[in-house]
């Protein structure tokens, strides 16, 4: 096996070069994670505790709005935000890690790549922890139902994972290369992030919309919910993980599995397609312009 | 347009470092845009423009493995920008650099030092920026600490550090390796005396054991004492490349000259600005006797 590393040559710029550089992306990540969690004994317990928090808030707050006896509906929505904040966190620290690194850059001759690639796998094992949330909401409702909840199944969360963390990579590389050179782009993605919010059915179902559109065609009116619904189901690369995260944690625990919440190959394919052309771009813009960097930060 | 890429040492070719008609460029333009709302502003108001300035030109140098050079010259003449382009931190905009064998550049000490870790730490994340990998680390632990003599602060945040401490631990663990090339820019001027002069006697270790030497100081007696080789470069241009002895001994002599000059200047502008006054002073006498007439 090594002997297959040793002849590994990538070429210089590429993004296979990092893999030569492995032990500095575990040293960049473990960095991450210590001084995360070092000297607060509370660091853990805050990774678990936040989202625990924000989704009993979200949970009383949109069964109050909603009234939609979503069963299981804590677990819905964690399950989808816990997810969405994996892939918004990871891309919003990618942004800033070359601009963060500037000094470091100047000095000395480091994969690019390397910097994006620690933000978004330091993310990646930070999400892994606040799973424990999740672990203790599904643990209290086996409880009160008197029935397990996890099961085998559980384990598939990993195939989403995967693609989100690709797709979230493809996306970290083009933004951290364009806040290069417009820093401004925070601003944008942070607008923009709000609407990715509302676009990925993290609070609400997908059957809200099906249902409105049956109500607009029994009206005779135009069903523009159906459209909706099928762009959010089919061009929100964020909300196919999302279904596929709950269809491993969410589903198996329910009797009646709504049919917008089932998935299929399609949504398998879609979200590994999404992911890879995502990857493509970013390493595509991200190694066009690296040599630039250097004269802008 | 060839990009720099590093080779293993065996390659036949006597030179180790090929610098072949270099060129850099920068943006001189009076503002750096670096945010979208400017740039669409400029572009509306035909204001983007690109400044050209260039930080060398057609530079060549060509330096056989084992020898030592200087590279000499003023503020701003593109000695860093050089060095910059030999250790692949910045791509000529013209020309190509080849680079057979290991490089290790203490342009900066510690660069990617991260205050809030221990020293420990700081040894791995070092370590591993300049490329070396965790096992190779581990076997050169000791010797990074003893060089360092951090013994006793191993486990407390760098950012308790003082300046020289940090840099102690930089060049201990920039030093590890016997690289073929080692980059040294002016980084020497930091730490106590005698720890300087444990980096003096290790970089000469370095230099007897084969290692080619790239220097960069304004310190020409260090020159000389280092360096067989020296280039001189002025306003991103090679002045003069040659024998160490002789170019530190006519570079002297032409700082001394430009002092010298700047100093007849100085004086020729004081004394014009005194004559000017004079001559003020003698009008206002003048026309105060014509007033009181």
């Amino acid at each position: 096996m090594s002997s297959i590393l040793k002849k590994f040559k990538p070429k210089e710029g590429s993004f296979w070069e990092t893999f030569k550089y492995k032990d500095l992306l575990y040293q960049l990540v473990s960095r991450d994670i210590k001084l995360k969690y070092r000297r607060s004994f509370l660091g853990y317990v805050w990774s678990v505790l936040n989202p625990l928090l924000i989704m009993i808030i979200m949970a009383v707050v949109f069964s109050f709005l909603f009234q939609r006896n979503l069963a299981l509906f804590p677990i819905y929505l964690l399950a989808g935000r816990t997810m969405f904040e994996f892939v918004n966190n990871s891309v919003g620290k990618a942004l800033g890690a070359i601009t963060d690194n500037a000094t470091l850059l100047k000095k000395t001759y480091v994969p690019k790549y390397m910097f994006p690639l620690s933000k978004v796998t330091s993310t990646m094992v930070d999400f892994v922890f606040s799973l424990g949330a999740l672990v203790i909401v599904m643990a209290v409702f086996s409880f009160t139902q008197g029935r397990v909840l996890f099961s085998l199944w559980n384990l598939g969360i990993i195939i989403p994972i995967i693609q989100a963390y690709i797709f979230a990579l493809g996306l970290g590389f083009f933004l951290a290369q364009l806040h290069v050179f417009f820093r401004d782009i925070r601003y944008i993605y942070n607008a923009f992030v709000t609407m990715w919010l509302y676009c990925s059915a993290i609070f609400y179902d997908i059957g809200m919309f099906y249902e409105k559109a049956d109500r607009q065609i029994a009206e005779g009116s135009l069903p523009y919910a159906k459209y909706l619904a099928f762009v959010v189901e089919n061009l929100n690369p964020l909300y196919i993980y999302i279904k596929q995260f709950r269809y491993f944690v969410w589903v198996p625990g329910i009797d009646n599995v709504p049919y917008w919440a089932a998935v299929n190959q399609w949504d398998f394919i879609l979200g590994t397609i999404y992911a890879i052309i995502m990857f493509a771009i970013g390493t595509h813009f991200f190694k066009r312009s690296q040599d630039k960097f250097i004269l802008y930060i | 347009m060839e990009n720099s890429n590093s080779q293993p040492l065996d390659q036949g070719s006597e030179y180790i470092i090929d610098v072949e008609d270099v060129t850099v460029r920068f943006n001189k333009s009076t503002e750096k845009i670096n945010d979208l709302k400017e740039y669409f502003v400029k572009l509306v108001k035909h204001q983007l423009m690109f400044q050209e300035f260039l930080a060398l030109q057609n530079v060549s140098l060509h330096i056989k493995k084992g020898e030592a050079w200087a590279i000499i010259g003023t503020n701003g003449s593109g000695k860093s920008t050089l060095l910059k382009v030999i250790s692949k931190i910045l791509k000529p905009y013209k020309g190509s650099v080849t680079v057979r064998g290991t490089v290790a550049s203490l342009i900066e000490l510690g660069a990617g030092i991260d205050p809030k870790l221990t020293a420990r730490e700081n040894i791995y994340l070092n370590g591993c920026i300049l490329g070396y990998d965790k096992k190779f680390i581990d076997s050169k632990f000791d010797e990074i600490v003893e060089f360092s003599e951090l013994e006793d602060f191993l486990d407390s945040p760098v950012q308790n550090f003082s300046s020289g401490m940090k840099s102690r631990l930089g060049f201990s663990v920039a030093t590890i390796v016997q690289p073929d090339i080692l980059i040294v820019d002016e980084v020497l001027s930091v730490g106590d005396v005698l720890f300087r002069k444990k980096c003096m006697n290790k970089m000469n270790e370095m230099l007897s054991m084969g290692t080619t030497l790239l220097f960069v100081s304004h310190n020409m007696q260090q020159v000389r004492a280092m360096c067989n080789k020296a280039i001189w470069l002025n306003h991103g241009k090679v002045l003069k490349i040659g024998d160490a002895e002789g170019i530190c001994n006519e570079y002297e002599t032409n700082i001394e000259a430009i002092k010298a000059e700047e100093r007849k200047k100085r004086a020729q502008a004081e004394k014009a600005l005194n004559d000017q006054a004079e001559s003020i002073r003698k009008k206002r006498e003048q026309m105060n006797a014509a007033n009181k007439q």
